[in-house]
């Protein structure tokens, strides 16, 4: 058996160490270190509660509106008010012009440039591999990168400016939208649709969307040549590396339900099962958080958020990572794309996570689902808007209250805890959703799902940063910083 | 060409994701044209784990010359000084030992961010991990690298404020040190570029009608000027905010929201509740900086008094109830 320590890894959102012990060519046991701590539930504490919306954001420069959502949502819930229409809309359209960013910028610059890697140029589809993602020089940054600024400039118009906004107010929206911005609006969102249908997908995304079976999937990828889109090309790298073999967690998949309208989801929330093929209501109080392995204080008890403390204990023995282990009802949950897809059940990642379970080849094929899922919706939220109608409420905060915010991140499942207490905040608790899949073991020594993901992925004798390790780590598209916050 | 490493410490990568959206045709190509070899990106480049660690550690021997060291982030000096809190990952090494070491070699150390340059929001609150920024801990020079510190081209850290900066100040920067073009002189009292330090927040922003008549706004979302209630502090922020756009056309005040300033040092504890401005007596404190009170108090009662209807009445309204009257006269 043989020891391998993985990091800097880049191409993730953060800092990453991964120590592997490997033996017969395989990884046998992973350990995931979180390398940075920065201690926002520390610097929350005391502060006035609506100053949450100016810190939360800044935990994350990659999920920052996501994180002023749950906020948004917390200091609502505890306010006890409920937003107008229009600015549960202009929340969904900012939300979602960050989510898709995210995968957008995921797929590009993150993950797909290993496969532009010198380690596999005897293969067929390296040559094409290489002149689209090679990194930093590639052609495909030459185009994705001002297709995705010019989608961000929903974030001017909607936000202000992205990221870091304070647009999103318990209230609802600070920013009402003009009828003369909602056609703008429009136009933006139809020039990124633009963009997708011809070089991501080189399809209408409604054709995407309506794929319903993994044979669908795949009589799709061969009626067109290798280098048809994007994501033909992915699909031609997926199946010649057989990424559907890799990267296996728990597949118990948890999604807290996203783009929320009138109480109904476009996504629904629960935790789906794929053992046992069953779905489960989530609620918040079966989550606790399980110090055993984490540089804080408080091993004994695994505690609600509610009650949670942060209290960095550098030195403790035992612990190896600055992230803390999230556990529902003593479960070890995957979250993100694949998650938030296959809880409300779209037929195709059904299929998928049924034939295969989730790995590198879902995760990647469900978050460009969902971006072709997403862009319709979008349209249409924006023909909703009714402008000269309100966007933003007032609300009164309790000087004694409680209330949490749930909400999907890109990278799946981010919670936020408040406990007010005489005006002030007295606990903030975030639970980020790489907090969930990078999670270290629990006291009962079980590790999180990256751990698992790991166990028995290839290595190869020379490799000293493993290919297919860095498949699986990207294929969660982790953000370290949100992590630990 | 100029080889530039980019390193990321307590900050939360959004200068970079922000960098990402410059309005340009093509980022990487425009840098590789100007002369601007990235030569490791911890989000960007192919390189990791051990090839990654070459790279760095080339750098900080000297074998490769590092021309431009971007730290974005700020520099996390706890616990107890020894930078444990935050672990260059797959070195044992902390960020702040790899920080000193490459700022040693760099022709020009460029601090992106508000975290980076003075500490940013990471040293709020009670400051867990001891951050601060490189050449500065708030608004008093110092922090990771010193007083003293110069990079090898005598100049001192260029202090690219901003939570997030602004894709324009970065390129700008860059590719003035790219022309060779950038001087002591192009740089503000607390280090940064003056091309964007020079210019106020106000300056530009859509509701200076409501502000010359003190019309202002009462919540989030009225169309007001939000410097009376809502905590703008755009009169005392030095930033081009609302004269270059962000995201194609936004800006703080734009989306309807105050600026909090985060151009400033210290600008993570302002000592009032962010969006809320402090008053004695019913005046507010932090008054643009060069106008003296009495002043500024016999002008807003003046204004107040004389304020249109149509303003007044828009700027507590989400939309315009009354649109500016057309007057029909001989006169063009
Ligand atoms: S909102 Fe702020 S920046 Fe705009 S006019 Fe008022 S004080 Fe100036
Ligand atoms: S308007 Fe103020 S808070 Fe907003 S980015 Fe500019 S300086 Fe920062």
């Amino acid at each position: 058996m043989s020891r391998l320590v993985v990091g800097p890894f880049n191409r993730v959102e953060g800092d990453l160490e991964v120590t592997l012990d490997i033996s017969g060519g395989r990884v046998d046991r992973a350990y995931v270190d979180s390398t940075l701590y920065r201690g926002f539930e520390q610097i929350l504490r005391g502060k006035d509660p609506m100053d949450a919306l100016v810190f939360v954001p800044r935990i994350c420069g990659i999920c920052s509106v996501t994180q002023s959502v749950a906020a948004a949502n917390a200091l609502r819930n505890a306010m006890g008010i409920s937003i107008p229409r229009n600015g549960q809309l202009a929340t969904n359209l900012i939300l979602a012009n960050e989510n898709l960013t995210d995968h957008f910028t995921h797929f590009y610059l993150f993950f797909m440039p290993d496969f532009a890697r010198d380690g596999y140029s005897g293969r067929p589809w390296h040559g094409m591999a290489e002149q689209r993602f090679k990194a930093v020089t590639g052609s495909a940054a030459g185009d994705a990168l001002p297709a995705r600024a010019a989608f961000l400039h929903m974030m001017g118009v909607l936000a202000g400016k992205w990221p870091h906004t304070l647009t999103l107010q318990p209230g609802g929206s600070s920013r009402a939208v003009s009828s003369t911005e909602k056609i703008r609006l429009y136009a933006m969102l139809r020039e990124f649709r633009a963009y997708l249908e011809k070089i991501m997908f080189g399809d209408k995304l409604e054709n995407i969307v309506k794929l319903d079976s993994m044979r669908a999937l795949e009589a799709w990828r061969d009626a067109r040549p290798p280098d048809a889109s994007d994501f033909r090309l992915f699909l031609e790298v997926a199946r010649d590396l057989e990424l559907h073999r890799i990267g296996r967690a728990t597949d118990i998949f948890l999604s807290y339900g996203s783009y929320e309208m009138a109480g109904e989801y476009l996504f629904s929330p629960g935790v789906w099962d794929a053992s046992k093929g069953t779905l489960s209501a989530i609620d918040p109080s079966d989550i606790v958080e399980d110090l055993s392995h984490s540089r804080m204080t408080g091993e004994r008890d695994a505690r609600h958020p509610y009650q949670g403390e942060t209290q960095p204990a550098p030195d403790k023995p035992d612990a190896y990572t600055w992230c803390k282990a999230p556990r529902w009802r003593g479960q070890v949950l995957e979250c993100g794309a694949l998650a938030r897809q296959v809880v409300t059940g779209h037929p195709l990642i059904r299929d998928m996570v049924e034939k295969t379970g989730g790995n590198v080849t879902t995760r990647v094929v469900a978050r460009l689902l969902e971006i072709s899922r997403v862009i319709p919706a979008m349209e249409s939220w924006i023909k909703s808007l009714s402008p000269g109608e309100p966007f933003c409420v007032q609300g009164r905060m309790p000087d004694n209250a409680k209330g949490v915010g749930m909400v999907e991140a890109a990278r799946g499942a981010l919670g936020h805890w408040l406990v007010v207490k005489e005006g002030k905040i007295a606990n903030y608790q975030i639970v980020a959703p790489t907090t969930w899949n990078f999670s270290p073991r629990d006291r009962d020594g079980i590790p999180g799902a990256l751990e698992q993901a790991l166990v028995g992925v290839p290595v190869g004798e020379h490799e000293r940063v493993p290919l297919a390790v860095q498949h699986v780590v990207r294929s969660f598209d982790p953000c370290m910083v949100c992590t630990v916050h | 060409m100029m080889n530039l490493i980019w390193l990321q410490s307590g900050g939360c990568g959004g200068c970079t994701m922000s960098l990402l959206s410059a309005d340009v045709r093509d980022l990487f190509g425009m840098l590789k044209d100007a002369g601007i070899n990235i030569v490791w990106h911890p989000g960007l480049s192919e390189q990791t784990g051990s090839e990654a660690i070459e790279v760095l550690e080339a750098c900080a021997s000297g074998d490769l010359p590092l021309d431009i060291l971007c730290v974005e982030g700020s520099l996390l000096r706890g616990p107890n000084g020894t930078g444990r809190f935050h672990v260059l990952s797959g070195t044992g090494k902390p960020m702040i030992e790899w920080v000193r070491q490459l700022a040693e070699k760099a022709q020009y150390t460029i601090a992106v961010g508000t975290c980076a340059t003075y500490g940013g929001v990471t040293a709020g609150g009670c400051n867990p991990t001891d951050a601060c920024g490189m050449q500065y801990d708030g608004a008093s020079r110092g922090g990771l690298l010193g007083v003293d510190y110069l990079s090898q081209s005598g100049l001192p850290v260029i202090n690219i404020a901003g939570c997030p900066t602004h894709p324009g100040w970065v390129l700008e920067t860059l590719l003035a040190l790219a022309m060779d073009s950038f001087t002591q002189a192009d740089l503000d009292e607390l280090g940064r570029p003056r091309f964007y330090a020079d210019h106020l927040v106000h300056h530009g922003c859509a509701r200076n009608e409501y502000y010359e008549f003190k019309a202002s706004a009462e919540k989030p979302s009225d169309q007001g000027c939000m410097m009376e209630n809502m905590g703008c502090k755009g009169t005392q922020a030095h930033a081009d905010c609302n004269i270059r756009p962000w995201n194609g056309g936004g800006s703080c005040t734009d989306g309807g929201y105050a600026c909090i300033g985060c151009t400033e040092p210290g600008f993570e504890e302002p000592g009032h509740p962010f969006t809320q401005t402090p008053k004695i007596a019913g005046i507010p404190i932090g008054l643009p900086t060069d106008m003296p009170k009495a002043w500024f108090v016999a002008l807003a009662t003046l204004s107040k008094s004389a304020t249109p209807k149509r303003v007044k009445e828009n700027a507590t309204s989400d939309h315009l109830v009354i649109v500016p009257g057309i007057r029909k006269t001989g006169v063009k």
